[in-house]
């Protein structure tokens, strides 16, 4: 097993009695504070808020177009610009999800596809949402780049059995992907 | 190694027959013709090995086992060979590496497996498959078992030097019923063409085509079918031979693996069950010398889908009536039914059909029921086939021998009770783990005009679907239990999965069934697993004496001499 051992910094005592970051910490407060008394949060326009504007009335107004692009929401399942479904049914995701939320039965590929060589795909594909904690490994593992984490972060259900998502719901909440995976083309 | 000066290691080991080797700078002493693989893997000292398998002949292909090799100096006439303070000559290392499969270990020489020379052979030949190989682990069923994934992980430089297009061949080709071949995954270790031919003897795998177009095919107007054909599947170093029934079921990495033993015929094949939440996807042979080599045969292999099939009976089912419709109920009410309905049944009048197919602990249970209940028409139900001449034998039960030393020989033996139905002098009938409409010989009418039948089966069959109460019990894979096979060799069942549904182990049921019935003796009711139960059988039989869980082993003891041998075994053991 090989290691790095990390360094840890040298605290003087200033940085152990940390009276000096504290009163940072409150400065940044109070600094909003004022800003949001005098009318000028930051992100006003985009919270679209009443009164002193600092707060987002939130079902009604979202965090949408703030969400950055690495945001992690909802896993789902994506096709090539091909329309292929990229997913292979490896069942990497299904073992490195730490949560056990993806369950996937794997099977032949059906005999319409297009792309025969591909020869394996999902027989069926489901993600418990309940169980799932957003952690990105399945995307991070995926050789195939199928599976992606949406932006999607509102999930609600009135019933277990409708937060487990099916491999036609994950389909449809994936979309196509841009980009061409050429690993199952004829040639390779 | 002495410590006596005047005797050099060389004469020591010669007085043993052996010699010395040093690999990776310690020396160790081996008998005189193991091969250069079989004596680093002995020592732990891994080599790595496509085309080798030490049950099949050496073809040395492959090349993935090269070693630096060294042997003392030559010496010039007249020369007199010197000795180092240990008493060994010093190695001339060669230049060039050899293969460790094809040459056998010779005095004084010396091994590496850890030097820039035989590191740079490993990489160079994994290079080389890799070349062509198309890289589809993520649909392979071999990923994750693979010798080729993991010799590159281990031994691989991780990049890829080769530009041109990779060389296309047959993929997904249907070989046989059975097995599936993809030839660009394969690496040509030959090891399936040898196992037909040496082991099997049907030659219908061979090598076609030129250079980079060698591929493995059937001959012209063959087919991959013989009955030990997914044998090349658990052989294949690759993902080339697939097995049609695991296809595409479950990555190889789910599933965990229970050393247990085959329960379709009288040997006793050692197997591995491989399973994945209460659900068994496969079955694949487990190496055992005495037994049954590293093989077995595809219909015993392939017996297993009932494990998890709809048919399972879960729940006690009774009828409350006689005629009326059987429906599920709970295990003590059912028990307490069935004791009283036992009670009324008059032993004379009453017959127990047991199975060889029940475990030595089950067996001793149901004397124990017998004897609690008086009845003396007590037999199993033979099953006689043919033996194949290489694993499957003439008796298809697994557990005969077990049987005969258990329930001993008695008057009434199986025809007697056939008699008895058909002629209404026997009323009442007791059936455990047999269909009695199969091999015992009897018609849907003769139980239809019996009085009443208790069936203990963990699926559904014509029994059961008459008989008055159904207990439910388990197969193979969900209980701990011993066997004695053909030869006389007792060997170990395990639990790969729980029980299904509210079914029990059939010792358990039997136990109980049999304390509720008034039995007091501690040595039957107090049993609280089977292990304890083959401990008070060791007290009793004399081919158990002092035999225990533990001391039975993975491998099996032989315990009676039966006679009996194992084709295969027989024909490697008269080949070394």
């Amino acid at each position: 097993m090989s290691y790095t051992p990390v360094k840890r910094p040298k605290f003087s005592v200033l940085d152990k009695i940390y009276i000096v970051e504290l009163v940072k910490g409150l400065a940044i407060t109070l600094k909003h504070l004022v800003l949001a008394l005098v009318g000028k949060s930051r992100s006003k326009k985009d919270f679209n808020g009443k009164g002193v504007g600092a707060c987002m009335p939130f079902p009604e107004q979202r965090w949408d177009s703030q969400l950055p692009e690495y945001y992690r929401g909802a896993p789902t399942l994506v096709r090539g610009e091909d329309g292929r479904e990229r997913c292979v049914s490896c069942q990497l995701c299904e073992f490195i999800c730490p949560a056990r939320a993806i369950k996937i039965t794997p099977g032949a590929v059906s005999p319409e596809a297009a792309c025969q060589k591909q020869e394996k795909a999902p027989a069926e594909f489901e993600i418990d949402m309940l169980r799932c904690i957003y952690c990105g490994m399945c995307q991070e593992v995926c050789p195939e780049q199928a599976i992606f984490l949406s932006k999607e972060y509102l999930i609600t259900v009135t019933d277990r059995k409708q937060a487990v998502r099916n491999k036609a719901t994950l389909y449809k909440l994936g979309g196509t992907r841009k980009g061409l995976v050429n690993k199952w083309n004829q040639y390779k | 190694m002495s410590n006596n000066p005047t005797i050099l290691p060389k004469d020591a080991a010669a007085a043993e027959g052996k010699v010395n080797v040093q690999i990776n700078g310690k020396w160790y002493r081996f008998p005189k013709g193991t091969r250069i693989a079989d004596a680093c893997n002995s020592v732990g000292v891994h080599v790595p090995c496509f085309c080798y398998h030490p049950k099949l002949s050496v073809a040395g292909s492959c090349r993935m086992c090269l070693v630096e090799q060294g042997m003392p100096p030559r010496l010039a006439p007249g020369a007199t060979p010197t000795y180092g303070e240990d008493g060994y000559q010093p190695i001339q290392w060669m230049p060039r590496a050899v293969i460790a499969c094809a040459n056998t270990v010779a005095e004084n020489m010396g091994i590496r497996t850890d030097s820039k020379l035989t590191s740079e052979a490993r990489r160079g030949v994994l290079e080389f498959l890799l070349t062509n190989h198309p890289l589809d682990c993520p649909i392979c069923d071999q990923a994750g078992e693979c010798k080729l994934q993991e010799y590159t992980t281990d031994y691989g430089s991780g990049t890829h030097r080769f530009t041109e297009s990779k060389t296309k061949k047959g993929k997904n080709l249907s070989i046989g019923p059975r097995v599936n071949l993809d030839q660009e995954r394969c690496v040509l270790c030959r090891r399936c063409v040898r196992f037909m031919k040496e082991i099997v003897g049907e030659e219908v795998l061979g090598v076609v085509g030129r250079g980079t177009h060698n591929a493995i095919a059937c001959y012209p107007g063959t087919s991959l079918d013989s009955n030990y054909s997914m044998n090349v599947v658990d052989i294949c170093p690759v993902g080339a031979m697939t097995s049609k029934d695991f296809r595409f079921k479950m990555r190889v990495w789910f599933l965990k693996s229970t050393p247990t033993i085959d329960v379709n015929c009288g040997t006793g094949t050692n197997i591995n069950i491989w399973t994945r939440e209460q659900q068994v996807y496969r079955i694949t042979p487990r190496q055992n010398d005495e037994v049954n080599s590293c093989w077995m045969p595809d219909s015993h292999r392939l017996n297993y889908k009932y494990i998890n099939a709809p048919e399972r009976i879960l729940t006690p089912m009774v009828k409350t009536d006689h005629g009326a419709p059987q429906r599920p109920s709970t295990w003590d009410a059912t028990l307490n039914m069935v004791v009283e309905q036992l009670h009324s049944c008059a032993p004379t009048e009453t017959a127990i059909i047991c199975s060889a197919r029940m475990t030595n602990e089950e067996l001793y249970m149901v004397r124990a029921l017998a004897r609690q209940l008086g009845v003396t028409k007590i037999d199993i139900v033979p099953r006689k086939g043919e033996n194949d001449g290489l694993l499957v034998s003439d008796d298809r039960n697994p557990n005969t021998n077990g049987a005969k030393l258990i329930l001993g020989k008695n008057g009434s033996g199986l025809p007697a009770i056939r008699r008895g139905i058909k002629n209404n002098s026997i009323r009442f009938l007791i059936a455990l783990g047999e269909d009695v409409t199969e091999e015992a010989g009897l018609e849907a009418e003769d139980l239809e005009a019996l009085d009443y039948i208790l069936a203990m089966s963990h699926s559904e069959n014509a029994t059961t679907k008459v008989a008055d109460v159904v207990l439910p019990s388990v197969t193979f894979a969900e209980k701990y239990g011993t066997m004695i096979n053909v030869a006389g060799r007792i060997q170990r069942l395990n639990k790969a999965i729980e029980p299904q549904g509210e079914s029990r182990p059939d010792w358990d049921i039997l136990r109980q069934l049999t304390e509720m019935l008034g039995c007091d003796c501690p040595r039957v009711i107090a049993c609280p697993s089977p292990m304890i139960i083959l401990e008070e059988m060791a007290q009793e039989f004399e081919p158990l004496k002092g035999l225990t869980w533990g001391s039975i082993g993975n491998g099996g003891i032989v315990i009676m001499d039966t006679g009996v041998t194992i084709p295969l075994i027989e024909r490697e053991k008269g080949k070394k």
